[in-house]
């Protein structure tokens, strides 16, 4: 798996140390307040939310046992179709960045690279920056009248659309931006994974006489597949959760008439449960989001330990 | 940056090394040493030797590296432009690339007509407050869970990280019941409230404790101190790579996070600097250079914090995807 080839074992791994005598009540000292919280703010609502899925809420509060209800209304509901289909194109957008970062995060290896870290900070910026407050800018970029991006776009001779406010386009434009601030991180976990291939390896290909291309194909692709493929199940996880930077760029149902069809899964769920205020409603997505999430991470962990015993 | 950090927790879960004996544990990364291998004399002697065979493919990076860093920085020089030029500027259909005279005024604008400075205190308290929770609680309880025995504690430690795996949407309608039912709505307890705990930073801590060297705290206990003098004076300046990794995901996360203050916070005086900026979407009544001021200033703070720490944010941040 991935970790192995970013933190190699040390030499002699230190074994599990063995744990101290039982102390008395100090344990209970240390983990109760963390406990405590967790168990409130985390775990019971988890359970309430579940209970909440098979509820339904009254217009002026008040909720009653109703079963699947949610659930079956939710399979016949056509936005969460188009929820997933959106939330499904953001992905696929979003994941383009991937051979970019690889390409970039191989250059940025080379040894040697003078400004290496200059180009690695700006790579990284738009990873750290804060959603709403870059998405401001992308805004004005985006704008069918006078961003820049249409102003760039005639220059070729393409009529550029009304990113924002055509459905579709908004969701495309989303996952530019999408693509734009987790190409840095993806960046980095590859340079991690690119720093663990020998040198000898590529010094060996050398004197086969590999071109840079055959080097970079033959020996950087294949020893950097276990990084890839992390990289791969964390932006697919990362844009099934899709919220921030969608609210930030196009804005909520009040302002920006697209949004009822470029509903992210995430975006449906708040505005389910927190426009609309249908929160049994909610809880169900809720829980649909949870196991769509499982199961993506379930699948990574199936192949992740394949690729271990395979190594 | 919320969403990939979360993800890659979700999968950390799944591969604890104390639930699959196979994996390895994870080092973190220490100061002055960067991710994975160091790139000591051999990075160099290898550069020396292919950097003259390979003389072109510099040229070649460089061009690409540039084109694209200069894409990925063009967001914010374009802000920065923009948030000193005149409204009218900014709306020109012919983009001007440089405003006719540097508006500073803008800035001046955003403290007068935007509740900017009560959503930065607010910011700054919720952010400040929950890191140092979080410190607090979960090096405690990384702590017990890594070397203290008591009973229960597989069973507790197994449900603190089953919530790892759990996206924020299943727990965010019951968290803003409960907050609303105290009470707290618009107000700095409640934003912070869920925050302050992590089962992440738990996690992260209890792993950190677990790679640690029995012999320290042997000897203290020896010399009679009680567990927490061992936890406070030996074990914890030990850690502190971690409690960096753990400083920094928090901050990052709290000052950044849009839904939760969304959906706790109605009144634009009581939002933190994100909430507060997603008002501004679509208001027609205030100016674009005003809202492009007000956003670099709500970016500052972090963006400041990476460029100064650079390599350690980026190494933590890596370092807590990774594991």
């Amino acid at each position: 798996m991935t970790t192995e080839t970013l933190h190699p074992p040390k030499a002699a791994a230190p074994g599990r140390p063995k744990l101290l005598k039982r102390d008395g009540a100090w344990p209970w000292l240390f983990v109760s307040p963390l406990l405590l919280g967790i168990a409130v703010f985390f775990l019971w609502p988890i359970i309430q939310t579940a209970y909440f899925s098979l509820t339904t809420w009254g217009v002026f509060g008040g909720s009653t046992f109703t079963g699947v209800a949610n659930y079956v209304r939710l399979f016949a509901d056509p936005q969460l179709y188009l929820a997933l289909g959106n939330t499904l194109l953001y992905t696929g957008i979003v994941l383009l960045g991937v051979p970019l970062a690889v390409w970039f995060a191989s250059l940025l290896n080379t040894p040697g690279l003078r400004f290496a870290s200059f180009y690695r900070v700006l790579f990284f910026l738009p990873y750290v920056a804060m959603p709403t407050a870059i998405a401001m800018v992308w805004r004005i970029i985006f704008n069918g009248d006078f961003g820049i991006l249409n102003y760039l776009l005639r220059g070729i001779g393409i009529q550029g659309p009304y990113w924002i406010s055509t459905p579709g386009f908004a969701m495309v434009a989303v996952a530019i931006v999408g693509l734009w601030s987790s190409l840095g991180f993806s960046m980095i976990i590859l340079g991690a994974g690119l720093k663990n291939i020998p040198a000898e390896l590529y010094e060996a290909a050398e004197l086969d006489g590999a071109k840079p291309w055959r080097q970079f194909r033959s020996v950087t692709v294949p020893l950097l597949t276990p990084s890839i493929f992390f990289v791969l199940i964390i932006t697919i996880i990362g844009s099934f959760q899709l919220f921030d930077l969608q609210y930030a760029i196009l804005g909520s149902p009040a302002t920006n008439p697209v949004i009822p069809r470029s509903l992210s899964l995430v975006y449906f769920f708040y505005q389910q449960g927190f426009v609309s205020n249908d929160k049994g409603y909610a809880a169900a997505i809720a829980m649909i989001i949870f196991v769509v999430i499982g199961i993506v991470t379930l699948v990574q962990f199936r192949l992740q330990k394949k690729w271990v015993s395979n190594d | 940056m919320t969403n990939n950090v979360a993800a890659a927790r979700t999968s950390a879960a799944l591969s604890d090394p104390e639930l699959d004996p196979s994996m390895p544990a994870p080092v973190p990364p220490t100061k002055g040493q960067t991710t994975g291998r160091s790139q000591g004399s051999d990075a160099r002697l290898r550069a020396k030797r292919r950097g003259r065979a390979r003389h072109g493919s510099h040229a070649v990076a460089h061009v690409v590296l540039g084109v694209g860093g200069f894409i990925m920085a063009f967001p914010f020089l374009w802000q920065i432009i923009m948030s000193l030029s005149t409204n009218a500027e900014v709306q020109s259909v012919t983009p001007h690339f440089w405003p006719a005279e540097l508006q500073w005024s803008n800035y001046a604008t955003v403290f007068e007509t935007l509740p900017f400075l009560d959503q930065l205190r607010t910011s700054i308290l919720i952010t400040v407050i929950r890191t140092v929770a979080q410190i607090l609680l979960c090096t405690l309880a990384g702590y017990a869970f890594a070397r203290m025995a008591f009973k229960g504690r597989a069973i507790m430690l197994a449900l603190v990280l089953s919530i790892l795996m759990v996206p924020s949407q299943v727990y965010l309608i019951s968290q803003y019941q409960l907050v609303q039912g105290f009470g707290l709505l618009n107000t700095i307890v409640g934003l912070m409230l869920p925050g302050l705990f992590s089962a992440f930073g738990t996690f992260l801590m209890r792993t950190a404790f677990l790679n640690m060297p029995q012999e320290l705290e042997e000897a203290a206990r020896l010399d009679g101190a009680n567990p927490f003098q061992v936890f406070w004076k030996v074990m914890l300046p030990l850690a502190k790579p971690s409690i960096n990794v753990l400083a920094i995901t928090t901050v990052l996360w709290s000052w950044n996070e849009l839904l939760w203050p969304l959906v706790v916070s109605t009144n634009s005086r009581s939002m933190p600097l994100s909430a507060g900026l997603a008002t501004l979407i679509g208001d027609k009544t205030t100016d674009y250079p005003v809202v492009m001021a007000a956003s670099l200033l709500a970016m500052a703070p972090v963006l400041i914090m990476f460029i100064v720490l650079q390599r350690r944010v980026i190494d933590g941040l890596a370092f807590s995807g990774l594991k």
